[in-house]
Parts: C-alpha cells; structure tokens; sequence
C-alpha cells in the first residue's frame, strides 16, 4: 500500500515536472517561461520528495523533508531574483502584453 | 538573541541531515554540529531576523499550522492552471506587470506575502517597494489593470493570515 501511493505520487511530480518543460518551451517570453517552470517544477518535486518520504527509510524521510522546505523558501526567491534582474537589464516583455505599470511609472 | 535562535535552528538541521537511526548516537558528529552551528550562527545572524520576539508567540505558529493546507491549495491550482494554459492549442495568455499594494510591514512578511504570490495561480512578483508596500506583478492572464481591484484579486487572501503570523 505504500508502496502504491508513494508511486502514484512520483509519477504526479513527474507529471507537473514534465507541464513545466513544455511550458518553457511554449510560452513566448522570459517572464512567462519562469511563471511555468517555477510552479510546475517546485510542485513537482515536491510531490516527488513526498513519495520518498511515505516509502523511504526514516533517515532520508527526514531528509526529503528538509529538502521540501529549502525548496519551498529558494525556488520563488530565485523566480523573483531573475525576473527583477530581467526587467533591470531592459528586457522587454512579449508585444501582445496587454500593461506593464512599471514602464509608465519610469515615464 | 538573533544568533541564538538561528543557532538552534541550524543544530536541528543538523540533527535532521545526521542523526542515525537505530545505531549508536555519534557523538563526534553531534559535538562538530554544535560547533559548526555556533560558527555560522555568529556570523549571520544578524541578517537573519528583524523582531526574534515573534518567535515566542504561539499563536502564530498555529496560524501557520492554518496556512499550510490553505497556500497548498492554491499552489495545485496554480499547477493546473499552467497545464491547462500550456497544453491549450490557442496558448490562452494576456500577460502584463501590475501593481498591488500590501498592508504588510515586515521583512519577513513582505518575503512570505511574495513567495505565496509566485507559487499562486498565474501571478509571479517581479519587484517589491517596501517603503510604501507596493508591489510589481506579472499575471498571466491579466484580469485588470486598477491597483485596488488587482490587490483585492491577488494579495487579500493571503494577506490576513500572514498578517497574523509576522506582524
């Protein structure tokens, strides 16, 4: 039995994983590209280090779960860390953005 | 009081990365965690938090107990979301970077408030003003465009919990 769900819950994080790499190759500018990478692929792993946790012994269920809350801490911070350096560098966002505040503020 | 309490949390990850189970206890390993601890405690931290006296308010730690089940909602939510966005044929995206304001003050808030944000359906920070609260968000699929509708949208369900867990 937990073998089964422990499984049933990698193959969803694989699943999200695999959302979140079409999604960066979709999508048509940075921004949006780290908007899918960054959910899909946090959740993802998340799902995945859950499934180590049910089945696992308890040293690397104790582990997983401290990797579960950097990534949770890291992996937004790191979003936000390259979007800000985007928008500093002057990349533009995609033609069809319907408003960005932060160009009509600099105005 | 700030470098104790970041030494102690250090100690337990410690604890938590090398405690073995079911042999002897390592006392080697135990006694060059407190010491590693003590030495990378004393050095940071004093980055580390900005009022140490909220960690002895018990209270918060239920709110965040509350949290927990109620932000993991919304991040499956968000998941689905970017499936169902990235496997649609059309690609049903109408980015743009808004602006939200906060009623959050504290660092550690604002962090936990734009974390909360980026792993939320379709909204991402891109930069934060803390001097007046406001904050840049890129949506991907922007619904409108006025500060105080997006902020009602985006920032108040999070907001009144985490208010009482860092303020």
């Amino acid at each position: 039995m937990r073998e089964l769900i422990s499984s049933i819950s990698m193959v969803i994080g694989g699943l999200f994983n695999l959302f979140g790499c079409i999604g960066l190759v979709r999508l048509p500018d940075v921004y949006n590209r780290l908007q899918a990478s960054t959910k899909c692929v946090t959740l993802g792993t998340c799902f995945i280090l859950i499934g180590v946790i049910i089945s696992g012994p308890i040293s690397a269920s104790l582990k997983s779960f401290l990797c579960i809350i950097f990534i949770l801490i890291t992996a937004p911070t790191s979003a936000h860390a390259l979007s800000r350096a985007s928008i500093k560098a002057g990349i533009s966002l995609w033609e069809k953005s319907v408003v960005n505040k932060m160009e009509e503020e600099k105005k | 009081m700030k470098k104790g309490i970041l030494i102690f949390l250090l100690f337990i990850a410690w604890i938590f990365l090398t405690w073995p189970f079911g042999k002897e206890i390592d006392w080697q390993i135990l006694i060059s965690g407190i010491f590693i601890s003590i030495f990378v405690g004393s050095i940071f931290g004093e980055l580390f938090t900005e009022n140490p006296h909220n960690f002895f308010g018990f209270k918060r730690y239920l709110w965040a107990i509350l949290y927990l089940p109620y932000w993991f909602w919304y991040c499956i939510l968000a998941n689905l979301d970017v499936a169902y966005r990235v496997l649609h044929p059309n690609l049903p995206i109408r980015p743009g970077i808004v602006k939200v304001k906060t009623n959050l003050k504290s660092k550690s808030g604002l962090t936990a408030l734009a974390n909360s944000i980026t792993l939320t359906p379709g909204t991402m920070t891109v930069e934060i003003e803390p001097e007046n609260g406001y904050l840049y968000i890129h949506w991907i699929y922007v619904k409108t465009d006025d500060i105080e509708k997006a902020s009602e949208l985006i920032v108040r369900r999070f907001e009144k919990i985490l208010e009482r867990i860092f303020e």
